[in-house]
């Protein structure tokens, strides 16, 4: 067949509004590259919701939707297809689908489809897919020959708070590109406005990861806080137990794996209670074997707890190996939560800012509405009183050194979904979690809550500006400088002790 | 324990025998350095590796000394004197670097494109500059976290822990390129020391005499300190600090001085351990090293002098063997070092020989 003819039997087709789905199939199929591409294009232009079905198998690299036959497209087309696809998908009746096509228009939109975009950028209801529209509308009026057309594009730019619009708006300012003064002064304003959202999605950004960070430290330093409080002893062990407890997560994601892999999906619950037995169990042990036998020799307890993780490490290592392990996030915990268009929140991180806020609600339970409680307060605050009325101060001293290893197993359950496990995963919290407890003065529940995000998001509000390390060594610094005006921490006991 | 027990121990065991130990000791340290200088393959001839590990747990035992007497005897437990002594190191291997790289720059600021030296480089190709900073560097930063931590009256596990965060910071600066200390890798590669090539078995055998010298001079001054009156004052600062107050003592004063002079003997220690060993990197800041450095003390005795020098070689000598017999084992052995000593030797060994010679 000439290819004139072919092409006149193409350009025919394309004006029957009524052209069933199978013929346009057929056609495509039949075309070489460079008239799909034509094909792809028109209907990119004037979707048509029957269509959807055969471009969705095209996407996926199929002729029809049970066809099994394999279709070979190259990446221009396979971009087209794309494009198309997503015009036809903002006629859809879902806004998740319309939004997601909107995104991608906004890559890939080309300026044949402008007077289909706008519209639907007319006739959009819902706010979000609204605003990708006029992205998307605008990055192709950008282009356009009519200076009054980029000027309506420029400020519709600027009303976006989407990093897109401050590239599109960056490199419209370059020189040579923008002619019109006009347009360009607007786009000036535009850019600056756009900035300014940016700005506040950046801040709010940091502010999360601070978050995110602090309640990592308070997972960590929670139960360091209880046992220095209760006991006078600092656990250098203690970042061992929230590796035992990631540790713990890793053991029973295998297993879970290898007998029921039906409940993978909810392995980190299950791990939970599991990395609590084990760090408590550990915990008690140590408790029982080294600790009581040091009481009221807080510096060399420190130094046999410091043996006790060099132990702990090295038979980790034996055991699991030195290298990292692969702790899998369960799907429920993988994506994020968009709230501005450059602040993506991690479910995983969100999960586990809530998860250490019910532990702490959980240990304030116990801490205050439980016997156990009671007594854990009463030895803190006098010892001998305690032991005079009867509190059984070494089983209460076991008791709490459980539980405040427990609540590491617990954080090492929330590490593992973030980062890595291995064998000296503890090594790298335990000096913050120290100072969350200096700062927070030790044995105070809101103390360390404060502490610990107080610290976190000052780390990560820093890091940006003047880096990582320095970061900490300012804070570090004005950890020194604080404990001048309050030696005891933010929240002390108030009592009238001296030794 | 109202006497340092180095005190107690010489005058039960008599100064003869402190002294025909003491003596023999010296004696066998003395002669290293002149056995090293013997031709290959004589009998006698002691190995460059010995010297240089020997000459090496000698710099440590300063540390240990150094960590004795703010721990033995003030009672500060230091978990950061790694940092001190790795300033002392670093300021001496600025001067090696400089020997070594002649008039251009060091190898690793050639490597990151830099053009010019930064300040504090200034002057670090004189030796007698190098000496200064060796004692300035760990000398001030002692005084000024000692002058706030004191002031404030941090001390316990509070102050343990602030001294870790500070070595742990120091690490971290260090760690970083742009800090200007060769980052990850430190210093190596070191020619000559004041003209003389570093690894001649003469210039060993010279830093390992002046590794002695400092060790016998420190213990001389730890022995002097410990018997003066200000070792008591320190000695009763450790035991009851407000009751020391109520006698109308500024602890503060005597806490800064012992603490500034720990610093500096650790820096000097340093400095006599880079040329030796051959290098000096940011793992030397390591909250680990510092923390070795206190089960040394631990093991061979707090507030006696001669143990944590003991302890030092005792605990090192076991290293070296332990990581070429077992080196999956020495972290258990390590940690049940530090268990077993904290819990049944509370005195260390020379405690436990004391105890002999008592009964």
């Amino acid at each position: 067949m000439p290819k004139a003819l072919q092409r006149l039997l193409l350009g025919l087709l394309l004006l029957l509004p009524l052209a069933a789905p199978a013929a346009d199939a057929d056609y495509f199929i039949a075309a070489k590259a460079n008239e799909q591409a034509r094909l792809l294009q028109d209907w990119a232009a004037q979707p048509d919701p029957a269509r959807v079905e055969l471009l969705s198998a095209l996407q996926q690299g199929r002729i029809a939707a049970g066809d099994t036959r394999k279709l070979r497209l190259n990446n221009r087309l396979r971009g087209l297809v794309d494009n198309a696809l997503a015009s036809h998908q903002l006629l859809s009746a879902d806004s998740t689908v319309r939004l997601a096509a909107a995104q991608q228009l906004q890559k890939s939109a080309q300026p044949a489809q402008v007077a289909f975009l706008d519209r639907r950028f007319a006739s959009e209801a819902d706010a979000a897919v609204h605003a990708a529209l006029a992205l998307a509308l605008a990055n192709l009026q950008l282009v356009d020959s009519d200076p009054a057309v980029r000027l309506a594009a420029v400020r519709l730019l600027g009303e976006t708070g989407d990093p897109m619009a401050r590239t599109r708006l960056e490199a419209l300012l370059e020189p040579g590109v923008e002619s019109n003064a006009g347009v360009r002064t607007a786009a000036e304003t535009s850019l600056a406005q756009v900035k300014r959202k940016l700005l506040f999605g950046e801040l709010l950004g940091q502010a999360f990861s601070g978050l995110s960070l602090g309640s990592i430290l308070l997972l960590a330093a929670l139960g360091l806080a209880i046992t220095f409080g209760l006991l006078g002893v600092i656990n250098m062990a203690h970042g061992e137990m929230l590796m035992l407890g990631a540790y713990a997560t890793y053991v029973v994601q295998i297993l879970v794996q290898r007998y029921v892999p039906e409940a993978i999906e909810f392995y980190p619950l299950i791990a939970l209670p599991v990395a609590f037995a084990v760090s408590a169990g550990v915990g008690m042990l140590l408790e029982r074997t080294v600790i009581r036998h040091l009481y009221g020799r807080p510096l060399e307890t420190l130094l046999a707890t410091w043996g006790i993780s060099l132990i702990l490490i090295q038979a980790i290592r034996l055991l699991f190996g030195a290298q990292n392990v692969e702790v899998a996030n369960p799907a429920w915990l993988s994506g994020g939560l968009q709230v501005l268009p450059n602040l993506v929140l991690p479910y995983s991180r969100l999960v586990i800012i809530a998860f250490a806020l019910f532990v702490v609600l959980l240990t304030w339970l116990l801490l205050n509405r439980t016997r156990l409680g009671l007594n854990v307060r009463a030895v803190t605050q006098n010892r001998n009183m305690a032991a005079c009325c009867g509190v059984p101060t070494g089983r209460v001293d076991m008791l709490a050194f459980g539980l405040g290893s427990g609540i590491a197993g617990l954080g090492g359950v929330a590490l593992s979904q973030i980062g890595n496990v291995g064998p000296d995963l503890g090594q790298s919290y335990i000096i913050d979690s120290f100072l969350v407890v200096v700062l927070g003065g030790v044995g105070q529940l809101a103390g360390s809550l404060w502490a610990a995000f107080g610290l976190g998001i000052a780390n990560k509000l820093l890091e940006p500006q003047i880096g990582a390390v320095l970061g900490k060594i300012l804070i570090l610094a004005l950890i020194i400088l604080f404990i001048q005006k309050r030696p005891q921490g933010l929240f002390a006991l108030k009592g009238r002790v001296i030794d | 324990m109202n006497q340092p027990l180095l005190v107690t121990a010489s005058q039960k065991a008599g100064p003869r025998w402190t002294l025909a130990i003491g003596t023999t000791v010296l004696l066998v340290l003395l002669a290293l350095p002149v056995l090293s200088l013997l031709p290959a393959g004589h009998s006698l001839q002691v190995s460059a590796y010995t010297l240089t590990l020997v000459g090496k747990i000698l710099c440590y035992a300063i540390v240990a000394l150094a960590l004795d007497l703010v721990w033995g005897y003030a009672g500060l437990l230091s978990l950061g004197h790694g940092l001190f002594f790795a300033l002392g190191g670093y300021a001496m291997g600025m001067y090696l670097m400089r020997e070594a790289s002649g008039d251009g720059l060091p190898a690793f600021m050639t490597f990151l494109s830099w053009s010019e030296l930064p300040w504090y480089w200034a002057g670090t190709q004189h030796f007698a500059w190098a000496l200064c900073l060796v004692v300035l560097a760990p000398g001030l930063l002692a005084l000024v976290f000692g002058y706030f931590a004191f002031r404030s009256r941090i001390k316990g596990v509070y102050f343990s822990i602030m001294t870790q965060a500070l070595t742990f910071a120091g690490m971290l600066l260090f760690f970083r390129n742009e800090t200007g200390f060769g980052g990850n890798n430190g210093f190596t590669h070191f020619r000559s020391i004041l003209g003389f090539e570093i690894t001649a078995q003469s210039t060993r055998a010279v830093l390992f005499l002046l590794t002695v010298a400092l060790l016998v001079a420190s213990l001389y001054l730890g022995w002097r300190l410990a018997r003066s009156k200000f070792g008591r004052v320190l000695t009763a600062l450790r035991d009851a600090e407000n009751r020391l107050m109520f006698c109308g003592y500024d602890p503060r004063g005597f806490k800064l001085f012992v603490w500034v002079l720990s610093a500096v003997l650790c820096g000097l220690a340093g400095a006599l351990y880079v040329p030796q060993v051959g290098i000096i990197n940011p793992s030397e800041m390591s909250p680990t090293n510092s923390i070795e450095a206190a089960v040394w003390v631990a093991l061979g005795g707090r507030g006696t002098l001669i143990g944590p020098l003991l302890g030092a070689g005792l605990v090192n000598g076991m290293k070296s063997w332990f990581t070429v017999a077992f080196p999956e084992y020495w972290l258990f052995c390590l940690g049940a070092l530090f268990i077993l000593v904290t819990l049944y030797l509370p005195r260390g060994v020379v405690g436990l020989l004391n105890k002999r010679g008592e009964q």
